[in-house]
Parts: C-alpha cells; structure tokens; sequence
C-alpha cells in the first residue's frame, strides 16, 4: 500500500479505550441506538471469530448463539455508537478466523480459555 | 474555473463528526508550478499552465528544461492548463490545496479505468437473455446483441448502432464531489465518494 495513504489512513483513525482483543475472544459490546431521538445501549456478546481490515476501516465480526440459531454481526471498531467493549474472556485458539465454528453447535464449538498466569501478571 | 492536478492515491473511508460512515477517494494534489499565463492579446484566449508532479532531469528534453527554467522550478512530469482561472496568477506562482475548503463542492475528472474489448451488455447495457434459464431458445448466445435493424428496407445497419467494442480509457468527469477533509501538510485532498482512473492516475479537480 502506499505510503501516503497509509498516512492518510492513520490521521483518519480515531483513538479508541477499548481493549485488546483477538479471534476467539468472547466479548460484550454495548451498542448506541438511536430511536428517534431517544437513545438506548442494546449489548451483544460472543466470541469473536475474526479482525479484519486495519485503522479508520477496521471491523470484527461477533458471533453468538440465539435460541439455538447462529448470529453474527459486524462491527466497525472506530465505530463512535459503539459505547463500550467488556474482554470476558481470553480464548485460545490456532488460527486468525474462526469460521470453523460456524459448522458446529454445542461441545464442539467451545474455545479452550487462556490460563492467566498471576505470578507473571503480580 | 480555478483548478489544480492531483494524483489518485486509493479509497478509505471514516466516521464524520455526526457518526455518518463516509467513503472518500484520497488524491494527492498539487503543490501546481505556474509555468505559462496565456493571455487574449498575445495568445487569442487566457488560460492558466499548471505543472504537476517532479521529474528527473535527464528525462526531460531541452525545450522543455528551458520552458521550466523560465518559471524557475523543476521538472515537472504532467502539464495542464485551466481556462478562466478565477484567481490572478503570476509566472511561478505555486497553487496548493489551499485553494479549496473543507464542504466545497468540486468537479473531478479523470481517465477512466480500460476495459478492453467488451460486449453490448457489460458496454451498452443490454439486458442479454435471460441468463438462468437460458429461455428463448436460447442456449449458448445470452449476452449476443440480437438483430441489428430492419431487413431490405434500410439494406444497410443504422449510423451509431451500439455494438461491441473498446470501452474504457475516457476522459469522464464527475460533478458536485464534496471535499471531505483537506490535509494541507501532506497536500492530500479527501473526496467523498469514488472518482474515475486508476490508482496513480492523473486527476483534474476544478472548483
């Protein structure tokens, strides 16, 4: 890519607190929306199956299941309705997409989570 | 109309202020050298020569190192000129981005992407026959331009029957592309929207 509009791509990127997360991850968003002119937070929480694209344009997709049906939904990260970003848990997983998980339900859908080490973290 | 030369860098694409996702084109524009002013009584009409974009000495020929030299700049690579330029400019002067604001709306034109030999459908919008079932009778010819006219009425096709052909490669330009964003210090101008070319390709922005 050029420089230039790498350039371009980073003054466009917005600061944003939230925090680091990664394919396998499961997260809760809390999402501004707007009815009228009234405003209410609707949550989502998954596990994210991937990251895509980087600065101004990145997104990652959440998905979770409902009532037995597969949901996912894509947010864009420097998204400004985007109200908060909770990290439940770290997932370790092989790879960067998670597409996998779509074909599977149940048992074989879980994602092994991230021993944390307190001596190393103390 | 005042314009400048700029340079298409690519597409990204933002969140404004009221949270809109904005797509923009980012195009390189200028700093232009003023390197002729064309005037009624020496040239027959006025008109504006804007230089774009550096260039080795040794690619460039001797007439036109002279014709550089006499605006006091470099080599420049893509030479424009711009009829009734709305500012007063002098030999040498240097026209940035500057001469646009943030929400002006400005006309860009580029040269269109090529798209080699192509048929009526994709060139002139045909609609082909259906291309699922293949109805019609038809099983090998969808996107086929059919029957060209009449029969020995005529005797001959019609002047600008739209057939098969070359496409691509025009020059297009497009109106009322808002100006998003202006990085002065990197000359980067932000359009909303896509513009004609290729990346790296030369675009004319008029205000």
């Amino acid at each position: 890519m050029s420089l230039l509009l790498d350039y371009v791509k980073k003054q466009l990127t917005a600061e944003t607190k939230h925090p680091k997360f990664k394919a396998g991850d499961t997260v809760t968003v809390s999402y501004k929306i707007k009815e009228g002119d009234k405003e209410r937070i609707q949550q989502f929480s998954g596990v994210v199956i991937q990251r895509k694209n980087e600065n101004a344009t990145a997104t990652f997709t959440v998905r979770k299941m409902s009532n037995g049906v597969g949901v996912e939904r894509i947010f864009p990260v420097a998204s400004p309705f985007i109200d908060s970003i909770v990290l439940n848990k770290v997932g370790v997983v092989r790879r960067a997409k998670l597409f996998y998980l779509r074909e599977r339900t149940g048992k074989s859908a879980r994602i092994r989570e991230k021993i944390q080490n307190n001596k190393n973290n103390a | 109309m005042s314009g400048i030369i700029g340079k298409k860098i690519g597409m990204t694409s933002f969140f404004d202020a009221n949270g809109k996702y904005i797509p923009c084109t980012v195009i390189e524009a200028g700093p232009c050298v003023v390197t002729q002013v064309k005037t009624n009584e020496k040239d027959g009409y006025s008109a504006l020569q804007l230089a774009f974009d550096e260039k080795k000495e040794k690619h460039t020929s001797s007439a036109m190192k002279g014709h550089f030299a006499l605006a006091k700049t470099t080599p420049k690579r893509k030479i424009v000129e711009f009829r009734s330029f709305e500012e007063q400019k002098n030999l040498g002067d240097v026209i940035t981005v500057e001469l646009f604001a943030e929400g002006d709306f400005v006309d860009v034109i580029g040269t269109s992407k090529g798209k080699g030999f192509q048929g009526v459908v994709k060139r002139h919008g045909f609609s082909g026959v259906g291309h699922a079932n293949k109805s019609h009778g038809q099983h090998d010819r969808e996107r086929a331009p059919g029957s060209l006219g009449a029969s020995s009425d005529p005797s001959r096709v019609m002047k600008g029957m739209r057939m098969a052909g070359r496409m691509g490669g025009d020059r297009v330009k497009m109106s009322n592309l808002e100006v998003v964003k202006i990085m002065a210090d990197k000359n980067v101008l932000l359009i909303k929207g896509s513009v004609p070319g290729a990346k790296g390709s030369y675009v004319l922005i008029e205000k």
